[in-house]
């Protein structure tokens, strides 16, 4: 991993679309810095511009206003041809895929190859080379009909990386596939990280792909950027109502028993190992209500949060929220909707 | 039923019709197919949208569809004099055959483009395709099973107007039809020469079908 110079830099960003009622824009003054060999993901509601934002990263779309940089370089400088050459520096997968239907396998990953004018016998060594990474070399000659959903987007990351990409852009790359295979796919995607180095960004509206793989995040909301930080700090305290709504999401589904005091309890990695509520059931020999849980593992360390409502008695409650204080927990009392 | 001279005229005329169908549609697929790539590209969502360019090509290729072929044949007549040196035969047929096929071609062609899956051609793009590429590396092969049914459909429609031009004596089956079917009551010569041109009909659209069924990797 190289040092702190990002390898994607956006600036000022604005894109504007021509709409059936005037100009409508889909972006607004965007700043992000992507640092080499990071997992930045980028989350936001659908319609909130990310798809747009992911495509001016590669000028598939071209801002209206700003700048982007890759490795350095303004890609608004740049001639039709050396677009074309900095593309093969950045790899990209997508929804649906989008495999040659009329290709098999192979064929589809020495693709980029041929694009890029890489004699045939070396692309179809390095592709079965992909092949085998990515641990489809026994489908080497089926076509994309032939195969699953997480089969197909294995071969369109072999192709996305045939070029030896800086960069790899997702974009809701897990959107179309089931939960185990999302699961398998985000490894996979981990894994080129790890070993081979390349810096990832992640489009995606699941808070879940998140929390699997990123180590920063932006949120996109309304076509602006309403948070950026690190996954664990975005997720323990979302600071803006846009990232509430996407960390919490089932918050205003949960209905209320009126009269009884609730808190939130954000466990941050140390101490969630620790029976901490049952410990607290036991010390009180009060029940709590759980109204609310989420916990996970993100990054090797254990976060979650959970709503509990306290019991009745005032003095009870407020000792139990001194209690789950002093276990180092962030609690706070919520009330209306947890 | 026929004396043997009647037999040899008709198989004269099935080559002949043979003749100028093959010929007319390579030549119009000549024109038409180019005609019908630059009117995906340039199409305002396309990968080199030039719309004022797109928007005289369709109006070329609509002024040409619009005119009915048994006028379009008369019309061209001088044209056909000028590059074949007479109007009558089947070398003369095919300069109308071909005016005519390659702007519906053109839109067969256009039609089977616009169905590439958006999708791909980005994928293309991402990895830094020029548009050249992109045309002759995803659009034409994706395509491939689509076009293949678009010419089955031109090459039968090139036959039904080839059978047209024996109106002004263009040769093949259909002057036959028309010279003993129509000039001279000889009912029995026409109807073998529509069976015929019905057999024809049929082996084509069937081959074409399973060409294309047979290249699809989608199934």
């Amino acid at each position: 991993m190289s040092d702190d110079l990002p390898i994607i830099k956006i600036e000022g960003l604005s894109k504007a679309f021509q709409g059936p009622d005037g100009e409508f824009f889909a972006l607004e003054d965007i700043n992000l810095e992507i640092k080499s060999g990071e997992i930045f993901g980028i989350i936001g509601m659908s319609g909130a511009g990310k798809s747009t934002l992911v495509r001016c990263i590669n000028f598939l779309e071209r801002p209206t206003q700003g700048t982007v940089y890759f490795d350095g370089q303004n890609l608004s400088d740049l001639t039709k041809k050396e677009l074309y050459k900095i593309r093969q520096s950045i790899g990209m997968i997508f929804q649906q895929f989008n495999l040659l239907m009329q290709r098999n396998v192979l064929g589809n990953v020495c693709f980029p190859l041929e694009i890029a004018g890489v004699e045939k016998d070396q692309a179809v060594e390095r592709a079965k080379e992909l092949l085998s990474m990515v641990g489809l070399s026994d489908k080497t000659y089926a076509y994309p009909s032939q195969l699953s959903g997480g089969q197909q987007q294995r071969v369109a990351i072999a192709r996305a990386l045939a070029t030896n990409p800086k960069v790899l852009l997702c974009d809701e790359a897990t959107s179309a596939l089931d939960p185990a295979t999302t699961k398998d796919v985000l490894m996979l995607l981990k894994d080129i990280n790890k070993n081979l180095g390349i810096t990832i960004v992640i489009i995606t509206h699941e808070m879940k792909v998140i929390e699997e793989i990123c180590n920063r995040v932006a949120i996109i909301d309304k076509s602006r950027i309403a948070e950026v930080g690190s996954v664990e700090e975005v997720f323990t305290r979302p600071k803006t109502a846009a990232a509430k709504r996407l960390v919490f999401p089932e918050e205003h589904s949960i209905e209320m028993v009126p009269g009884k005091r609730c808190c939130r309890i954000v466990f941050n990695g140390n101490s969630s190992f620790e029976p901490i509520i049952a410990g607290m059931v036991l010390d009180f020999r009060q029940p709590v209500n759980i109204l609310f849980a989420d916990t996970k593992n993100i990054d090797g360390k254990a976060f979650g949060q959970m709503v509990i409502q306290l019991p009745d008695n005032e003095l009870t409650a407020s000792r139990m929220m001194e209690y789950l204080r002093a276990k180092n927990l962030t609690v706070e009392e919520v009330d209306g909707y947890v | 039923m026929f004396d043997p001279e009647v037999w040899i005229m008709l198989g004269r005329g099935l080559l002949e019709s043979l003749y100028m169908t093959l010929v007319s549609t390579a030549l119009a697929y000549l024109l038409g197919l180019p005609m019908g790539i630059a009117m995906v590209v340039t199409d305002k969502e396309g990968i080199y949208p030039r719309e004022r360019f797109n928007w005289i090509l369709g109006l070329i290729i609509n002024l040409f569809r619009s005119i009915p072929f048994l006028i379009l044949l008369i019309m061209v007549l001088p044209v056909t004099r000028a590059i074949v040196g007479t109007t009558i035969g089947t070398n003369a047929t095919i300069v109308p055959l071909v005016i005519a096929a390659a702007p519906f071609i053109a839109r067969l062609v256009e039609s089977s483009l616009k169905e590439v899956d958006k999708g791909v051609i980005e994928a293309a793009q991402s990895m830094g395709a020029s548009s050249m590429q992109i045309i002759t590396k995803v659009l034409l092969p994706e395509a491939r099973p689509s076009l293949i049914v678009g010419a089955a459909i031109a090459v039968t429609t090139i036959l039904s107007y080839s059978a047209m031009a024996g109106f002004i004596a263009g040769g093949g089956l259909g002057d036959i039809a028309i010279r003993y079917g129509y000039h001279r009551y000889q009912t029995d010569i026409m109807l073998v020469t529509v069976v015929l041109l019905v057999l024809i009909v049929q082996v084509l659209q069937e081959a074409g079908m399973r060409l294309a069924r047979l290249g699809d990797k989608r199934k």
